[in-house]
């Protein structure tokens, strides 16, 4: 198996890695990084717990090869939280009860995160469209919309 | 009910934050998949492409020589050590690992450790397996035909398909009422094979010391107690005795029953990390999740309901044919083999019932129980609502007004139902009245009539359920031999901080939180002070775990009479304190102060730190108690449902418009939480309503195998549930609760299902099976020429 020798900005922090070509960037993240934050929950690109922000865009990572990542910003679930203080979106998961197992949890977030920098304002059929690519099995979705507007209030 | 603390203590009724959510919104969680282990190996697993085959030859030649392979274990590899068999929670047998044929499609057939996950997948490919396909049995009815091949061969006696045959109720009397009846309704109804996925799928690390013989599981489960009790039963002879197994239950994402039964993966990679002295990491796939771990439901129901013309039920009678695959391994107590079906009379005061469940064998993997349920729950309320539903068509009758007509009435409680529980306490014509009035039922019915002249589909649906959770009584509920009790332990610090422990395990649902809740209600020391720990068996009291909503009902309890009992220490060193006899000390949460003179008084701080510092003469020092609870009954709790649907006559899609839920599950400890649940549990319960099923073709194909086929609701199919309550406390739990976590998972089924029969009644509908997809409603417009 070939190997590639990559380098990829996460967090604002330059890694430099060995990869396999066939190593997936959730794996490289996860154990290689070990940013455990990114969760893993399918094999079809249905469930969204992978999501990071790939130079800003939301991908599902485990449908990312990390030789795809060489070159790039790649923002994670630990990379919201900035100078000991929370993200809005993070804010408002907490506070409007939109996590139980959180799980599903950081792909949420970064996929809210995500659609609050290119729309403010999301109306509550907005929030679900962007969501919709990531599934929670705990909460019903409804504290989630109520937890990206709150950030989205936040953020005013 | 208001609460008895302030919000800084943060008692039972206060909304407070989770004490879980700052480690999970900043990645910081650690669930099984996060933990690495120096040394540690993978474990992949080969599974069979047949539903029912011999097993000819295993080939690993090819597989060793695969870079990174260190071993492949065969049933041949188990059967050297007794370990190729198992036994399930119901006292059946099934396969670690195969030596002679596979019973499922996606069976375990090998393991292959590797020194990384990749590695592992590649020795999987490797493997060469010779498979002979045998006859293969997927429709139970089909089983229980005399010729059908026999599938549980490794049985020597076993002549049949059948597992078990259960009854309950009085036959001859049913019989009776229905001679007797003025009207009869009867349906067929099928409540599919549905799987939790839970978006963690299962895993686990074992890692087995060789020097000190002792072995560490790091593990997706629900009930870690039971588990290391199991392993010590399964592998006692070959060394792993109970005091050296450790089974840690870490952060778990999500669990829902899913969590609870032993897989042979576990088995596999504790037998490999015992094999080879290093920690070996499982971690399933979703398509293994879905392929293989336990299921739910699979129920093939025939019901009749008999009543009198003018609507008075007299009578219910139902035949349940139970697909269990190939092994009966449902995680019910033992004593129950269809679970608490017999709740089937549902909130409805029937004088006669008789119910039975055949159980049988299919080549489908085994489980039965595992979907947010407390044991067969929802097949008994998706059943009795229907049914009710049914006979108003029948009758012609409003259906609220006939469930109201026929509700066991509050003050009838406690109430002995025709097939033999005692239901503990509750006011169901309140609870349907409020979710009336709160979706506005009489208007909807006449924008209802006027949207039926123009040709427009809407329907609204009703289901008023009643629960039967928290297993449960010693006297009928154990689970192989072990009672059903729950615990709690606290210790109170010097300083007056505490630390709890359970033996239940959350998998989302914030015991951590409420716990902590209970124990301030309890003691008055704040819940931010209160640190609860489960999930390990070498700190936590053994306790029957978190499932079956029955965490409030048992655990919950156990905290509450563990903080009595440090209470009334704290009773009698607050009298040494104060100098007055403890008969003159009044408590209020938080403290004791003399009667009549209340500036003089000790709060639980200063008590725990006399406790440790100025006790009393001849009593012990510490300020500490476990309690094991053994609940009286079981709780019951109830609610009323109301679902309006919209159906599109181009596509069959059916939308639910609104959804009222109005929940009474007794005394509420947090209720932000107790709302997260009940969205959660009605998305969980549209679900198989609509979306989700696990079928299998002719020759034992998974149909439904992974997320491309088998429909989790997104955001977009959930609508904005609006919640609502009443509170009828359980008279017999210690804080008046009576658990959540399933109710509505239970509840929205049938009301979504009795929606949609609603909107198409007047073309004739009287029934349609869940999940109620597009194609089927589509279908059904076409038949009656109304599809666009
Ligand atoms: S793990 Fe499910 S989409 Fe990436
Ligand atoms: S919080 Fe559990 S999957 Fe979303």
């Amino acid at each position: 198996m070939a190997t590639h020798t990559i380098t990829l900005t996460v967090n604002g922090a330059a890694h430099t890695a060995q990869v396999e070509s066939r190593l997936l960037l959730v794996h490289l993240l996860r154990e290689v990084l070990r940013l455990t934050g990114t969760h893993i929950g399918c094999d079809t690109t249905h469930c969204g717990a992978c999501t990071v922000l790939l130079d800003g865009e939301p991908v599902k990572s485990c449908t990312v090869l990390a030789v795809q990542a060489d070159g790039r910003q790649v923002m994670t679930v630990e990379g919201l939280e900035k100078d000991g203080k929370l993200d809005p979106i993070q804010e408002g998961f907490m506070q409007e009860h939109g996590l139980q197992c959180g799980y599903c949890t950081p792909g949420m977030m970064m996929t809210g995160y995500a659609l609050l920098t290119r729309n403010t304002k999301p109306s509550e059929r907005e929030i679900r469209q962007a969501i919709s690519g990531n599934l929670c099995r705990c909460t019903g979705y409804v504290n989630i919309v109520k937890a990206v507007q709150y950030a989205a209030a936040k953020q005013q | 009910m208001e609460p008895r603390t302030t919000a800084d203590v943060g008692g039972m009724g206060h909304a407070i934050k989770r004490k879980e959510d700052p480690r999970f919104i900043r990645g910081k969680g650690t669930y099984v998949d996060d933990i690495q282990l120096p040394g540690m190996v993978y474990l992949d697993i080969v599974r069979s492409p047949f539903a029912h085959a011999k097993l000819t030859a295993i080939r690993t030649e090819a597989a060793l020589k695969v870079p990174g392979v260190l071993a492949v274990i065969t049933g041949e590899t188990l059967a050297q050590f007794n370990l190729h068999w198992m036994p399930t929670l119901m006292s059946d047998t099934q396969m670690v690992l195969p030596t002679e044929k596979v019973m499922y499609q996606a069976q375990e057939v090998a393991g292959v450790i590797a020194t990384s996950r990749y590695a592992a997948a590649d020795g999987v490919e490797a493997v060469e397996v010779d498979y002979e396909p045998l006859p293969v049995v997927v429709d139970p009815f089909k089983a229980l035909e005399p010729g059908s091949p026999v599938l549980r061969t490794d049985k020597k006696d076993k002549k049949d398909n059948r597992i078990f045959h259960w009854e309950v109720g009085d036959k001859a009397g049913t019989d009776r009422a229905f001679a007797e009846a003025d009207v009869r309704v009867k349906q067929d109804i099928y409540i599919p094979r549905i799987h939790v996925a839970s978006i963690e799928t299962c895993g686990c690390i074992a890692d087995f010391d060789r020097v000190k013989g002792r072995l560490t599981v790091y593990m997706t489960t629900q009930a870690p107690h039971a588990i290391r009790t199991v392993i010590a039963l399964v592998a006692g002879h070959v060394g792993l005795s109970e005091e050296k197994i450790r089974v840690i239950s870490p952060d778990i994402g999500g669990g829902f029953g899913g969590k609870v039964p032993v897989y042979p993966g576990y088995v596999i990679a504790v037998a490999a990390s015992v094999v080879l002295g290093r920690p070996v990491k499982w971690i399933e796939d979703r398509m293994e999740n879905l392929q293989a771990d336990s299921f739910a439901r699979d129920y093939h129901i025939t019901a009749e309901i008999a009543a009198k013309r003018d609507g008075t039920m007299t009578g219910l009678r139902i035949k349940t044919i139970a697909d269990h695959g190939y092994a009966d391994a449902a995680a019910n107590p033992s004593k129950f083999p269809a679970g608490l079906f017999s709740i089937c009379t549902g909130s409805y005061d029937f004088q006669h019932a008789f119910a039975e469940v055949d159980g049988v064998y299919t080549n489908k993997p085994p489980g039965g129980i595992a979907y947010r349920c407390s044991f067969r729950v929802t097949e008994a309320v998706h059943t009795i609502e229907r049914m009710t539903d049914l006979l108003a068509q029948q009758l012609g009758m409003d259906p609220a007004e006939l469930r109201l007509k026929n509700f066991v009435r509050k003050d009838q409680f406690p109430y002995r139902s025709a097939l033999g529980w005692e239901y503990d306490s509750g006011d169901y014509h309140a609870a349907l009245k409020k979710a009336m009035d709160r979706i506005g039922y009489a208007e909807l019915r006449k924008e209802q009539a006027e949207k039926r002249k123009r040709g427009e589909l809407m329907g609204i649906g009703i289901s008023s359920f009643t629960e039967i959770v928290g297993a449960g009584p010693s006297k009928h509920f154990d689970i192989l031999g072990i009672k059903m009790f729950d615990s709690a332990e606290i210790r109170v610090h010097p300083t007056g901080k505490a630390t709890a422990r359970f033996g239940t395990k959350s998998q989302g649902q914030g015991h951590e939180t409420t716990y902590a809740q209970i124990v301030a209600e309890e003691l008055g020391i704040p819940a931010a002070h209160v640190e609860v720990e489960e999930g390990d068996t070498d700190t936590a009291p053994y306790g029957l775990g978190t499932y079956a909503s029955r965490s409030t009902a048992t655990a919950g309890a156990a905290g509450a009479m563990a903080a009595r009992k440090i209470r009334e220490k704290a009773r009698k060193i607050a009298a040494h304190l104060l100098e007055v006899s403890e008969d003159d000390l009044v408590w209020e949460p938080g403290k004791f102060s003399v009667k009549g003179a209340p500036q003089k008084s000790k709060t639980i701080q200063d008590i725990a730190f006399a406790a440790y510092t100025n006790h009393p003469q001849g009593m012990e020092a510490g300020l500490e108690a476990v309690a094991y609870y053994d609940p009286p009954n079981l709780t019951f709790p109830f609610g009323s449902y109301i679902c309006v649907v919209d159906i599109d006559r181009g596509t069959g899609e059916v939308k639910v418009r609104r959804f009222v839920a109005v929940d009474d599950c007794g005394n509420i400890i947090n209720p932000m939480i107790v709302d997260g649940q009940i969205h959660g549990g009605l998305t969980m319960g549209l679900a198989p309503a609509l979306l989700e099923e696990i079928s299998y073709d002719a020759s034992g194909n998974i149909q439904g195998g992974s997320f491309m086929d088998y429909l989790l609701p997104t955001a977009m199919e959930t609508p904005s549930w609006e919640t609502d309550k009443t509170v009828t406390p359980s008279p017999h739990h210690p804080l008046g609760a009576k658990g959540v976590g399933e109710s509505a998972t239970v509840g929205a089924p049938p009301a979504i299902a009795n929606a949609v029969v609603d909107a198409l009644s007047h073309l004739g509908v009287r029934h349609i099976d869940i999940p109620i997809t597009p194609e089927k409603v589509w279908r059904i417009l076409k038949e009656k020429g109304v599809a666009e």
